[in-house]
């Protein structure tokens, strides 16, 4: 198993690197550092002194690939892809073009991303199955239909629309919510209350539905015929072996998607206002501040690869039918 | 002659219009692939929807025809002087929409269906001193000499003659569809006694008929009703109100179908190529192949899907801002980048399908039909091109179908994260962002984002359904499933006991 799990992180790795490369070219082979520092200082006619003093003063003034000029294997340490990657792949993210810490942000940041995304997931998906078992108990009727029904225009409805008529039902009209804003402590709560409420619903559809057909698809197999000829209850079959068959998958999927949590959510935090890492990375984009999108990129290519590895694991823990290999 | 304009996603856009009917062209001549679109035409949830995407086609298409109107000579101008065109590109859609409330721009802010404008302003009329008031709208309701006493009559005529205009040609399209329907019965193989018109009619009421024309009449009567009022209202006044500039709502909504078409349709398109031939090789190839098309398809879904977009897009606008001289019009260069924009979702997005493809490649590669023309010497290429690429089309077909109204959702994100569309275009992404803080004005200017949510949930609404009536009849895993299937068949066996 060891040896299995190092493989995979000697792949992730590999992976980081590609990674790396990706956003490289993207970021500085086609947008140079001179076009950056124009768009940083701002306004068409900057003098050539205030571009390189920028470029100077954040290390971008030397070649990308490249030191024709230095000797030895400084040929190829000083240079913008050496000095700017490696110290990525220690998780070192140096600063921002606008001069401040990402790290020390990031470190800051994490803390309200996760206390709205944490109980966004595992209330999002306590509410899917549960709807979704519903549906199940009551397949071939008429609340089965009109549960699917409502499902998908559930999903069919955008994202923002639930936020904007969220906001303007739970603050606007009732007043029982702030509009957005975040503190610490306790009344943390109250903060996040209305955007928990609207991922969730967000959620629901799309997830209720997938999650009814693994259900579905679970029922029509052999052992559940079995178990109802044994004369259990159809709760019992429901509760006792469809579902815990049909959470493999969606344990799974549900680990590969929790280091993801930290990166926040781009729109709700954005809309409510939340300090996290996802307004981080709005800010960010539209500033144009190349590294903090790079170290952001970074950041959640490295969680999504531990995602996987965590995934393939808690599949050989729960189902001992699948081998290492 | 106006001097038509063929802007880069117009002519993407035919292309995949006629890509459509070659292949509906195809499915007539394939039996198999008549058997599985019957199955979808049985559905009526899938067929009304169809009945709905249709009427949002007509409408894109129609605004993707773009023109530059000719001038009037000057009347002072040699007979045999060039024509002198309009700089301003219009498309077919206004020219049809012209006359109606649509295209006349008003000052600010109007409520729908309003006389008067949303904001006060200082009034100066000759022989009164000045004050503030709500002034008259310049089209919507200036005919009422007393709006105050004729409005609601008004109102109600407009409605109710183009509810019964819409009505009246609902019916005739319907008749029309029942003799076309009874016809093709004649001509059919079946028992002549069903070839009657009454015979048909019959038939479709009952719902007894093998494509669900109930449905499709029954929408298609309710779109035309819809539409009716909607432009009975539009001869006199803005039915969804009018924007911070002015602009007709409901004219906004109507552009913004084109730029979701573009969006769903080109990006799937953009998809496709690198998704087939990646998949299709590493599944078939497997070793070495295999191992490079996965690692370049983990490394690019290990970048989060928005940021690479956002930098794709980044980059693409300092390409653009340095070389302005390139775009002779900003029509042209919104164009260019809605263009670009679906190329970049297309490339960033293709590692889903990639992967089913994969899989689906390495499941068929040990076939015995493919082992025995490996056999027979047939190159590797044609072994793709013949015998795997026919058997993984349902899979791309359902994909497609699918994607499409997540893309549609997905480009109101993209432009409110300001890495969408370019923000003088209409699309119902930058609706949403500019209706967002006229929620919080007091009072509240609720109607743009109505419109954009009404037409946004009809689109979406529309495809969702039409996609899942294409994936019950093309994904064998899922035909289990219907309990309407059941009930056709218990339909059937008491008819035949009957």
């Amino acid at each position: 198993m060891t040896s299995y799990i190092l493989r995979r992180l000697m792949y992730g790795v590999l992976i980081l690197i590609g990674v790396n490369l990706v956003t490289f070219v993207l970021f500085f082979a086609v947008n140079t550092p001179d076009d950056m520092a124009r768009l940083a200082i701002g306004g068409q006619r900057v003098s050539v002194d205030a571009i390189d003093k920028w470029k100077v003063e954040r290390g971008y003034d030397k070649p990308l690939f490249i030191n024709g000029q230095a000797s030895g294997s400084q040929k190829l340490t000083d240079t913008i892809f050496y000095q700017r990657s490696v110290p990525l792949l220690r998780f070192d993210f140096g600063q921002s073009d606008a001069g401040r810490d990402i790290g020390w942000e990031i470190k800051n940041r994490m803390g309200p991303s996760l206390a709205l995304a944490i109980p966004s997931f595992a209330l999002g998906l306590f509410a899917s199955i549960s709807f979704a078992l519903l549906l199940v108990f009551f397949r071939t009727t008429r609340l089965d239909f009109w549960g699917v029904v409502l499902c998908v225009l559930l999903l069919s409805i955008s994202g923002l629309f639930y936020i904007i008529a969220g906001q303007w039902l739970f603050a606007k009209v009732l007043r029982l919510v702030p509009y957005s804003g975040f503190v610490g402590g306790l009344d943390m709560v109250k903060f996040l209350a209305l955007p928990v409420l609207v991922a969730v619903i967000s959620r629901l559809g799309a997830e209720s539905r997938f999650y009814r057909s693994l259900f579905l698809e679970e029922i029509s197999k052999d052992y559940v015929r079995t178990a109802r000829s044994k004369g259990l209850s159809e709760r019992v079959v429901l509760f006792k072996h469809v579902l815990r068959n049909a959470s493999l998958p969606i344990l799974t999927g549900a680990v590969s998607a929790l280091p993801l949590l930290f990166m926040g959510s781009l729109i709700a935090e954005s809309f409510f206002g939340i300090p996290g890492l996802g307004s981080y990375t709005i800010d960010a984009i539209n500033a144009q501040d190349f590294s903090i999108v790079r170290a952001m990129v970074f950041l959640g290519a490295s969680l999504y690869i531990v995602g996987l590895i965590m995934a393939d694991i808690s599949y050989t823990l729960v189902d001992p039918r699948v081998r290492f290999e | 002659m106006p001097n038509f304009v063929f802007l880069w996603t117009d002519i993407a856009l035919f292309a995949l219009v006629s890509l459509v009917i070659f292949y509906a062209w195809y499915v007539r001549r394939s039996e198999t692939a008549r058997a599985t679109w019957a199955r979808v035409a049985r559905s009526p949830s899938a067929m009304g929807a169809a009945v709905v995407l249709l009427c949002f086609v007509l409408v894109g298409l129609l605004d993707s025809v773009h023109f530059q109107p000719q001038l009037p000579k000057a009347p002072d101008a040699p007979a045999n002087a060039p024509a002198v065109y309009s700089p301003q590109v219009v498309s077919l859609l206004d020219t049809l929409l012209a006359d109606t409330a649509l295209l006349h721009k008003e000052k600010t802010f109007s409520a729908p269906l309003s006389w008067l404008q949303f904001t006060k302003e200082t009034i100066l009329q000759e022989g009164v001193a000045p004050y503030r008031d709500f002034p008259r709208l310049d089209f919507g309701g200036a005919h009422l000499d007393d709006p105050e006493a004729q409005w609601l009559a008004d109102v109600s005529v407009r409605a109710g003659t183009g509810a019964g205009v819409g009505l009246l040609v609902g019916l005739l399209m319907s008749s029309l569809l029942v003799w076309l329907i009874a016809r093709a019965r004649r001509h059919g193989s079946s028992a002549s006694a069903s070839g009657s018109i009454t015979a048909a009619f019959m038939s479709v009421v009952k719902g007894e008929s093998e494509v669900a024309w109930r449905t499709v009449i029954l929408t298609l009567l309710a779109v035309c009703l819809l539409l009716g009022v909607t432009f009975g209202l539009a001869s006199g006044y803005h039915v969804m109100g009018t924007d911070r500039t002015g602009n007709d709502v409901l004219w906004q909504a109507l552009k913004s179908i084109r730029t979701a078409w573009v969006i769903g349709s080109l990006t799937t398109v953009a998809m496709l190529p690198p998704a087939i031939i990646f998949g299709l090789s590493a599944g078939y190839f497997k070793g070495w192949v295999d191992d490079v098309i996965q690692y370049i398809y983990t490394t690019l879904t290990a970048i989060p899907g928005v940021l690479l977009i956002a930098a794709a897009v980044l980059m693409m606008q300092v390409y653009i801002d340095t070389n302005p001289d390139l775009f002779p019009t900003a029509a042209q260069r919104a164009d260019l980048r809605l263009f670009l924009l679906c190329m970049i979702l297309g490339l960033t997005g293709w590692a889903g399908l990639c992967r089913l493809l994969r899989a689906e490649a390495l499941k068929l590669r040990e076939l015995e039909y493919v082992q025995a023309s490996r056999a027979f010497g047939v190159s590797h290429l044609k072994v793709i091109a013949r015998h795997l690429l026919p058997n993984v089309m349902h899979i791309v077909l359902i994909t497609v179908v699918l994607e499409f109204s997540g893309l549609v959702l997905y480009e109101a994100v993209l432009s409110y994260l300001g890495i969408g569309v370019d923000p003088t275009m209409n699309s119902f992404g930058t609706m949403i962002d500019k209706s967002r803080l006229e929620m919080s004005r007091d009072p509240m200017i609720w109607w743009n984002l109505l419109a954009a949510f009404v037409f946004m949930l009809s689109m979406v609404l529309a495809a969702n359904l039409f996609a899942d009536g294409v994936r019950d009849a093309f994904d064998p895993r899922s035909r289990g499933f219907r309990p309407t299937r059941r009930s056709r068949l218990l339909a059937l066996v008491k008819r035949g006991s009957a």
